[in-house]
């Protein structure tokens, strides 16, 4: 019992001593460490400061949706009015109006938008020549280098009363359709028009995971008498689904980040009870009206919503998709 | 063996659609592109009710030359050079720098700094705490708040450090040994190395500045200030034709058709540049999506 009683001790005692030891050797090392690489967090600096300025400062600066903002008496200066401005914002009359079309708008966008581009990838797939493939992929990718003004401004060309659009379609009927003028038409305006610029290019990654796919296993399932159909449904669809996983997260998490952009640009004065958005919204209300208080409480009130959803959608397709997600 | 038969016709079927499907996308994608180039040219109420025409007088280079002389839209034009330019340089040589710094293994503190990146693209301040930092730094009116706010790209610096981490270690430790110092590892072995990352996120920084126009719409008064899309957009949307080009007495019809004109030729001016010049970049773009697919 002795003998084996003062190892133990001595073990004790030196294991002992390696810890005393060791508090003051790791901070030397983080210290040598950050000496040793001062130049890695000089690198680092500007991306710092800027997040900093113009991303941690605004963030700060959402209190004043929680105050009536004067800029004289300036963020601090400003008095406490508590939830009064999501109050008043819950309440308008036109509250239900703006987040009833901020979610049509994007999730219809999402529906619609989401799955063209895989349909468009696996059509694409299906060509046997490479060159023919690259071609068709260069020109579909066309659309998207043109900027959202001149997006606009073509469906405003083309979609006029005396446009191309309604020329055509006084062979069936008399009366020219003012479509930027009805309200009924301005999500599939917005939609489809941004179907035709983005789902070629969005197609590009669906493409390159099916290009990974090893030409022999279709080989061997049309041996096995698998159908065209058959082979999409059992070799790239399960090809495409890790892929297909992500950007949803990433596009369900941003329903309500939808684009100010090109809904603000696609707006005429007929056409808002459908296409006034939340962040529109926040543009009129702050800075074109002035009400800075109430325009960052809508703000925040829609980036609340966002981060509650982004975690959802990702918790969902988690589980969905044997627990990979995103975070 | 019946079943394989008819498998294989139904497949063929199935193919010639697909073929025939993919002619109609890539004819949808064209024709409002080329009836824009060609409203260009041809008079837009020629081209309205007649689709073409081979009479020369229809023919015309006035919305051209009406944007030339009128000089708001060329102004905005190198306006949106001058921004793009500057944006481009800014916000890839941040990315490159932190992607690098968080690229290296060793790095003490890593992770939070990571997480302090990373959860400015979850929660934003929004638009108004944003403008009101904007304009108290007094940048209201001046070039800076084009570029500045939207400089820092986390996503860039995502993919930046992506890039890196897949550069071959032994390259740098070997440098180490000959006493390389961490600034000249950077400088003479992997900045020659990221051709590809660097020039991959200047094509996106670079044409994301040349389209975009909400920071100019909310940022700039001066009008002499307003990028390329500004002027456009005012153009296009607003159909506000600046009279300057349209000087001379024209009769009200007149004055709607050259109104016209500057539309369609306007957007070829706006959009030219770039759809001439992405099909030479097509292999750089494919390889921007994939190295983000990484994560």
């Amino acid at each position: 019992m002795e003998n084996k009683d003062i190892p133990s001790k001595n073990v004790a005692n030196s294991s002992y001593k390696v810890k005393h030891n060791k508090q003051p050797q790791h901070k030397h090392r983080l210290k040598k460490n950050m000496g040793n690489n001062y130049i890695l967090y000089i690198f680092l600096l500007p991306a710092i400061i800027l997040t900093i300025v113009f991303h941690y400062v605004p963030m700060y600066g959402t209190i004043i949706a929680f105050k009536d903002f004067s800029p004289i008496k300036g963020i601090w200066g400003s008095e406490w009015v508590g939830f009064e401005h999501f109050v008043s914002f819950l309440q308008s009359p036109n509250f239900l109006q703006i987040l009833i079309n901020t979610i049509k708008l994007s999730s219809f966008d999402l529906l619609i938008g989401f799955p063209i581009p895989i349909v468009l990838a696996l059509m694409l797939n299906q060509l046997r020549r490479a060159k023919a493939k690259k071609n068709i992929q260069l020109i579909l990718y066309a659309p998207h280098f043109i900027s959202v003004v001149v997006i606009s401004g073509m469906l405003f060309i083309f979609l006029s009363p005396t446009g191309p659009v309604n020329s055509l379609m006084t062979i069936f009927t008399d009366e020219p359709y003012s479509f930027m003028s009805d309200p009924d038409a301005f999500r599939s305006i917005y939609i489809w028009s941004g179907v035709w610029q983005g789902a070629g290019f969005a197609s590009i990654i669906y493409v390159a995971a099916l290009s990974n796919v090893d030409p022999q296993l279709h080989d061997a399932a049309t041996m096995d008498g698998a159908s065209l159909l058959q082979r999409i449904r059992h070799i790239d669809l399960p090809t495409l689904k890790p892929v297909m996983a992500v950007l949803f997260i990433l596009a369900a998490g941003g329903i309500m980040a939808i684009g100010f952009e090109k809904a603000y640009l696609l707006q005429t004065s007929m056409n808002l009870p459908a296409s006034e958005i939340i962040s529109t919204y926040v543009y009129k209300r702050g800075l074109q009206a002035g009400d800075y208080s109430f325009a960052t409480a809508v703000g925040l009130f829609n980036a609340v919503i966002n981060v509650i959803l982004l975690f959802t959608v990702n918790y969902v397709v988690k589980k969905l998709n044997d627990g990979e997600g995103l975070v | 063996m019946n079943s394989l038969m008819n498998n294989s016709r139904k497949d063929r079927m199935l193919l010639l659609i697909n073929k025939v499907l993919l002619i109609f996308i890539i004819l949808i994608t064209l024709v409002p592109l080329l009836y824009v180039l060609l409203g260009s040219f041809l008079q837009p109420d020629i081209l309205l009710t007649q689709g073409f025409s081979l009479n020369p007088d229809h023919w015309t280079v006035d919305g051209y030359t009406r944007i030339f002389a009128d000089g708001s839209i060329m102004r905005g034009f190198f306006n949106s050079i001058l921004y793009a330019t500057c944006f481009t340089i800014l916000s890839v040589s941040i990315a490159i720098l932190a992607g690098y710094s968080l690229s290296v293994d060793n790095l003490a503190l890593k992770k939070p700094i990571m997480f302090f990146f990373l959860f400015t693209m979850f929660f934003s301040g929004g638009l108004i705490p944003t403008y009101l930092v904007v304009r108290s730094l007094g940048l209201l009116d001046t070039m800076w708040a084009v570029i500045l706010p939207g400089a820092l790209s986390v996503w860039n610096i995502i993919l930046a450090r992506t890039y890196f981490k897949g550069l071959p270690k032994e390259l740098k430790e070997a440098a180490r040994i000959d006493g390389a110092s961490d600034f000249m590892i950077f400088l003479k072995i992997i900045v020659p190395l990221s051709k590809p990352i660097i020039f991959v996120l200047a094509l996106y920084a670079f044409i994301g500045q040349w389209n975009a126009y909400f920071e100019a719409m909310i940022y700039l008064e001066d009008q002499s200030k307003y990028p390329l899309q500004l002027i456009l957009r005012s153009i296009l949307i607003q159909s506000e034709v600046n009279p300057g080009m349209i000087s001379d007495q024209l009769a009200m019809a007149e004055m709607q058709r050259v109104s016209e004109m500057i539309k369609y030729s306007s957007i070829v001016l706006a959009s030219l540049p770039l759809l001439v010049m992405y099909p030479f970049f097509q292999k750089y773009f494919e390889k921007g999506v994939m190295v983000g697919s990484l994560k």
